[in-house]
């Protein structure tokens, strides 16, 4: 089986946002795996486990992104591609392009990512990767089984759990629940070194700017006003209790 | 500049839901008096677009088919294509819910169309829509505008004042035509497992009782649920109590997870990981019950009660019963 996992590396979610002249500053931030595409590269190694194949895992993204690359190899995928070239930066509009045109040069049975980042969330680049690719998806799953060319998705769709089923080829996109990611072994990081990780340019791709030309545009980035902390009540609790209710009732207007 | 303006209702359990309002009076800031069209797709979903001119819509089309009974991406997105074949809109707005962020980005790809995801503000500026949305699940924020061709935005629930009653517009209902082929079915729902209790969804709950690790144990949500129904809400949770397995991950507020805004967000033994804030910090309320006065949820919290969850909930829990004249 043909497993291609798109990633994103993102910030780690414990870091705090800092703005420098209206930019996000990425000095001494860690980094990681996007939390969802990790549950993507998980199920992507589990697949092979069971099916057989390869795992390919593809990113766009500074080359930065080659640590978090190689932890997925280091998980267990064979290859990694990297779309380092700043020229390939963009929107969800731009990185689905240019995800296709990657993918586009394989063969491939199953492609899966995280359902969103955990940075932009927008949530729009797999899906709007499968439409490029002209295959079904099915989003935000919770559990994937593969058997032939029959592929069944627990969808998690607000509180409800959907059971879908699909054909290969197709896209999954993994919520949280989907599986419990593995730590790289030693040996794992060890052969991780020697397993491919090419890097491919806008040129390699055969895109022009005007195909990838982002749709739009951030005019502004800013922090929310700080939340100012309220009130520890205090007295005995049957008190405290009357008091929160009757705040929540008449000052908040909350309850009725 | 007037511009045609689509909103593409949320339906869930043949209702329209909430949000769905809300984008109308999204639509009406940014239309500048041009048509505002609804489109419903479902199945005995007709019903639903009475009444809706009074809301803010020139026409509403409805799709009514057996096959869009559920949500299943490809023939959602052939049908909703063919409405923006008839109505072509300038903006298509969409909620951003389990169907609307599905759907909007393939409808978006198909068009070649720039999206902005999860609004939770839109305002005209310098004849601009500039549209306001979370990053880092609100740890910041970014305004951001579609610079070319059709604008397609989802709108987080919650977020916008929904259209008020009385506009007087026509309404005039449109049925839709839908031709669906085996193509346009490549995925199908064979099932549909409810998991929330009460059938309250954490994005829509206007009031979320949540736990964490201070509840114990599975069991120990026993007493958060009694609140929540008390008071008509949704039962969430941190990731630390996912983690231990007292309950299901789809309950989860946070970075990963739910982010939520809700008028009143009760956080029970929650200590306030800084990833579990940025999912819940921009609720309305929040008051945090946690035994540890230094836990860092006590910095976002409106009120905070320092003390034994199992002791304070059921306090609260009663109270609130008093309050409503409900029976134990």
């Amino acid at each position: 089986m043909n497993i291609i996992v798109c990633l994103k590396q993102t910030f780690d979610t414990e870091e705090r946002i800092v703005l420098e002249d209206g930019v996000i500053k990425e000095e001494g931030v860690r980094y990681v795996i996007n939390p969802y595409d990790e549950y993507a590269v998980e199920e992507g190694i589990r697949l092979k486990e069971e099916h057989g194949g390869e795992v390919v895992v593809i990113s766009v993204g500074p080359s930065r992104t080659e640590e978090a690359l190689r932890t997925a190899l280091a998980m267990g995928a064979d290859e990694a591609i990297l779309a380092d070239d700043p020229e390939l930066f963009g929107d969800e509009y731009t990185i689905a392009r240019v995800l296709a045109a990657i993918i586009q040069q394989r063969e491939y049975d199953i492609i899966l990512a995280g359902n969103q980042a955990v940075d932009d969330g927008s949530g729009q680049v797999a899906v709007r990767l499968a439409e490029e690719l002209g295959i079904p998806h099915i989003s935000t799953l919770t559990k994937l089984v593969v058997e032939g060319d029959r592929v069944t998705g627990y969808r998690d769709a607000e509180g409800n759990e959907e059971h879908v089923e699909g054909k290969l080829p197709i896209l999954v996109t993994a919520q949280q629940g989907l599986n419990d990611p593995r730590y790289p072994s030693l040996i794992g990081i060890r052969r991780a070194g020697k397993k491919p990780l090419s890097h491919v340019t806008r040129a390699d791709l055969g895109l022009s700017r005007d195909d990838i030309r982002p749709r739009t545009q951030v005019v502004k980035t800013f922090l929310p006003a700080a939340k100012q902390a309220g009130r520890i009540l205090s007295g005995d609790l049957d008190a405290q209790v009357n008091e929160l209710i009757t705040a929540l009732r008449t000052v908040e207007k909350v309850i009725d | 500049m007037a511009k045609k303006v689509l909103v593409a209702a949320d339906v869930r359990a043949g209702k329209l839901r909430k949000v769905t309002y809300e984008m109308l009076a999204a639509a009406g800031r940014v239309a500048e008096g041009g048509p505002i069209a609804v489109a419903i797709l479902g199945h005995r979903v007709e019903n639903l677009a009475a009444g809706l001119g009074d809301f803010g819509a020139d026409t509403v089309y409805v799709a009514d088919a057996p096959q869009l009974q559920e949500y299943t991406p490809a023939a959602y997105r052939k049908v909703l294509l063919e409405v923006v074949r008839g109505f072509t809109p300038d903006v298509i707005l969409f909620a951003h819910s389990a169907v609307g962020r599905d759907l909007a980005p393939m409808v978006a790809m198909r068009m070649g169309a720039g999206q902005v995801s999860d609004a939770v503000d839109v305002a005209m500026e310098g004849g601009q829509i500039v549209f306001t949305r979370p990053i880092y699940a609100g740890k910041a924020f970014t305004k951001v505008v579609v610079r070319e061709g059709v604008t397609v935005a989802t709108l987080r629930p919650n977020n916008l004042e929904a259209a008020s009653g009385g506009q007087g517009k026509s309404g005039t209902i449109q049925k839709v035509d839908v031709q669906l082929e085996p193509a346009d079915l490549s995925t199908t729902v064979r099932e549909i497992v409810q998991k929330t209790t009460g059938g309250v969804d954490l994005a829509e709950a206007r009031i979320i009782v949540s736990g964490g690790r201070g509840v114990k144990s599975a069991d120990g949500f026993k007493p958060l649920y009694e609140l929540a129904e008390a008071l008509g809400g949704a039962v969430g949770a941190s990731r630390g109590a996912c983690d231990a397995g007292y309950c299901d991950y789809a309950l989860q507020i946070g970075q990963t997870g739910k982010v939520v805004t809700p008028d009143l967000y009760i956080a029970c033994g929650i200590s306030g990981a800084i990833q579990h804030l940025a999912g819940m910090s921009n609720a309305k309320v929040i008051v945090a019950i946690n035994k540890d006065p230094e836990a860092p949820i006590f910095q976002v919290a409106d009120y905070g009660i320092v003390g034994d969850l199992f002791e304070v909930v059921p306090k609260i829990t009663a109270a609130v019963r008093q309050l409503k004249g409900q029976s134990v």
